[in-house]
């Protein structure tokens, strides 16, 4: 019962959901719309799982005093911080436990939520992602580098598109003349982007297609069970 | 005379941060040309009739948003300008927000748009592709109230809106998963809605495939460069257009970093030939 | 007390708006600090975002789902969505995962949510990713207006063939099997260059939003 009725819950979801496609009318159509919507319920609660095994796995951090505890400590400081501000005051237009915050609001010029969310979130979400810039132009120094055939057609096409995409792609064969029109960076760039790489993309998408459709059936079918977890 | 690998690294940092600072605070003020991608985007919003309710989602966070950002704006306006309804959603949570200032951004230009009948946040929904199935049935169920609260049938702009097949044209402007693919999977593939929309540069070479005869996609908006390019379609002194030129310089010093590696391997393979 | 908070409210929004930009310019510095090497003002903020995200997505999912899509409508009309208790007592079966003892009563949402996450994948990745990327790639090659979009044509029909031929592992690609597994090789490298050339635009564009942010709202140099 533990592990094989959710696989016939699967089977019957699954199979449900298909049978929706072909035959849209009633019950399948209904029931497929109230699948959807108690969908979104059970993953909201999923995240919540997710938020409460954060909050384990870095209490037991702080409580045992692993290796740089504080900085857990700190995390979770402005994670709780931030989840009162956003319940007891809500957010822009929305409501909150305690109303909207007026009197804060005046006081710090927006809700408190918005506030972190502004100056802390923000710029830390941006930032950290902007580092890999700096590791991108590291990798074009290093490994970057000419070797056979197939890693000079790898570097030709990134050199013509890195060229092409940029202001002055344009500006360097802005000359050429209407015979040789093709020759220009950025329609070369172009060209190389709507038919050799469509190309490729389309080959890599019906061959991840077949693969997640044999996936799906597997799992439908109950023959795939990781999802399950560990035998108990 | 020979560098540590370290000192190389820092070396390319403190280049490439010059490069593009330099440009930022001295603009050149370089054109650019419009691709035939962002052509096809602005044609589909361009010939949408006046009136008409469209949808845009938000499906990014803040960590993209020197790219999207300036293409929400952009669509934003254009959909302004050409009196479409705009209906706001997302599937990425953080994607409110950004709808909220992109929102802000446009409409100190365009006082007489009114929230609830010119446009409408209804905020997140989790779930992707299942929450686009569920809104291509009933869109209510989804959205029951809006980002803040209003119920459903309280909005005039949501009055004759019933499904996704109400809309006129959906974009989505997306950095990941849920995002641009899951629209065109639903709401193209199976509503047969025109989609359009925008996603960062990195993502954007798998998405030329959908732009196909089947126009499963009616054009894209792949990057900084594209935000800029449809800031000129619209006549917009946009924020993508002025950080392009930092954009041009930074390819131009990538280029050279690459150029420079491939010198250094090719004189090491030399002197060890020699030697 | 009401009225000197009043007259000093102006003031105090001021101040927190610059306090706010100083606070965000101390998180980009701490950030890019990791570039010279790590060190504790990284590790402070990189599990600052970790917290803050996180808050973030569970205070929009109790605002924007459990309270609209369940609670609310528990409370307005409990005996016409009764139904509703269901995915809620399947949603609490989900976070019984956390007790190992109960942890096999997940079994049951996460069957129904993973079968019909499956469904929906199969029904859509069949349509279009499968039958409408093969059905644009049946075109005439010879329909284009110029002599760039029939060489291109040509292209888009050998490079999808040769790269999904590329992907095929069924069988070993040996002999005469190796030619057009090699042709879809190179299609694919060229893709992969575009994409390398595309993935340095996007980096750099952060950065630049980064730096902007930098010069002209803190610095103000801008």
């Amino acid at each position: 019962m533990k592990r094989n009725t959710p696989l016939i819950f699967a089977f019957i979801v699954g199979m449900l959901v298909i049978l929706a496609e072909f035959i849209p009318h009633r019950p399948f159509g209904e029931l497929t719309s109230t699948l959807e919507n108690w969908f979104m319920i059970i993953s909201g609660f999923a995240i919540l799982l997710g938020q409460i095994s954060l909050i384990r796995v870095n209490s037991h951090i702080i409580y045992h005093k692993e290796s740089n505890w504080q900085y857990h400590l700190a995390g979770m400081i402005s994670f709780f911080l931030m989840l009162i501000f956003g319940i007891l005051w809500g957010m822009q237009e929305s409501i909150g436990l305690l109303g909207h915050g007026e009197r804060i609001s005046q006081a710090i010029g927006m809700k408190p939520f918005d506030y972190l969310f502004e100056y802390a979130y923000m710029p830390l979400s941006s930032t950290v992602f902007s580092l890999l810039a700096f590791f991108i132009a590291s990798a074009a120094y290093r490994a970057f580098i000419i070797r056979g055939f197939e890693s000079n057609l790898l570097m030709i096409t990134a050199v013509i598109v890195i060229i092409g995409r940029s202001s002055f792609g344009s500006m360097l064969t802005a000359s050429l003349p209407e015979a040789y029109r093709f020759w220009h960076i950025p329609r070369l760039a172009d060209f190389l982007m709507e038919y050799p790489n469509t190309a490729a993309q389309r080959a890599i998408l019906i061959s991840a297609g077949l693969g997640i459709v044999g996936s799906s059936l597997r799992i439908i079918l109950g023959i795939e069970r990781s999802y399950l977890g560990g035998d108990k | 005379m020979k560098l540590s690998a370290r000192t190389e690294r820092q070396i390319i940092y403190t280049l490439l941060i010059i490069a593009v600072g330099l440009p930022l605070v001295f603009p050149i003020g370089w054109k650019t040309e419009v691709s035939g991608y962002t052509e096809m985007a602005y044609k589909l919003i361009e010939e949408t009739p006046a009136g008409n309710v469209v949808l845009i989602s938000f499906d990014y966070d803040p960590s993209t948003i020197t790219e999207l950002q300036p293409m929400a704006e952009a669509l934003i306006e254009h959909a302004f300008k050409k009196n479409h309804r705009i209906v706001a959603t997302a599937l990425w949570p953080m994607g409110v927000q950004m709808a909220e200032k992109a929102f802000q951004e446009i409409c100190a230009a365009y006082p007489n748009k009114v929230y609830g009948e010119d446009y409408v946040n209804l905020g997140y929904k989790v779930g992707g592709m299942v929450s686009i199935q569920a809104m291509g049935r009933n869109l209510k169920e989804v959205y029951p109230v809006d980002s803040k609260g209003t119920h459903y049938d309280e909005l005039p702009i949501l009055q004759n809106i019933k499904r996704l097949k109400d809309f006129a044209w959906i974009a989505s402007l997306s950095s990941g998963v849920p995002g641009l693919k899951e629209w065109v999977m639903v709401a193209h593939d199976t509503y047969g809605i025109p989609v359009t929309g925008g996603c960062t540069a990195i993502s954007a070479p798998g998405f030329f495939a959908y732009v196909n005869e089947q126009k499963q996609l009616t054009g894209i908006l792949g990057g900084l460069k594209s935000a800029s390019e449809y800031e000129s379609l619209i006549d917009r002194k946009g924020t993508a257009t002025s950080k392009m030129d930092a954009q041009s310089i930074a390819h131009l010093l990538i280029l050279v970093f690459i150029a420079a590696g491939n010198l250094k391997v090719y004189l090491s393979r030399r002197r060890k030939r020699n030697a | 007390m009401l009225s000197f908070m009043q007259s000093i409210s102006p003031m105090l929004s001021s101040f927190m708006q610059i306090f706010g930009i100083w606070l965000s310019a101390l998180f980009t510095l701490s950030i890019f600090s990791f570039l010279y090497k790590d060190n504790p003002f990284y590790k402070f903020a990189e599990q600052v975002f970790v917290g803050l995200s996180a808050a973030y997505w569970l205070v929009y999912i109790i605002h924007s789902i459990l309270i609209p899509n369940l609670f609310a409508k528990l409370i307005g009309d409990f005996g016409g969505n009764a139904i509703l208790l269901i995915p809620a007592a399947l949603g609490l079966m989900m976070l019984l995962r956390l007790h190992p003892n109960t942890q096999w009563l997940s079994r049951y949402p996460m069957a129904i949510m993973i079968g019909t996450t499956a469904a929906i994948s199969l029904l859509r990745y069949l349509k279009s990713d499968i039958l409408f990327q093969v059905t644009a790639t049946m075109i005439n090659p010879l329909g284009g207006e110029t002599t760039g979009e029939i060489v291109g044509n040509f292209l888009l029909i050998l490079g999808t063939v040769c790269g999904v031929f590329f992907f095929y592992y069924s069988k070993k690609q040996e002999g005469i099997y190796k030619v057009p597994s090699k042709i879809g090789i190179w299609f694919l490298m060229i893709s992969f260059g575009a994409t390398f050339g595309y993935t340095v635009m996007a980096r750099v564009s952060l950065l630049i939003g980064r730096l902007e942010f930098l010069l002209r709202d803190w610095l103000k140099i801008i």
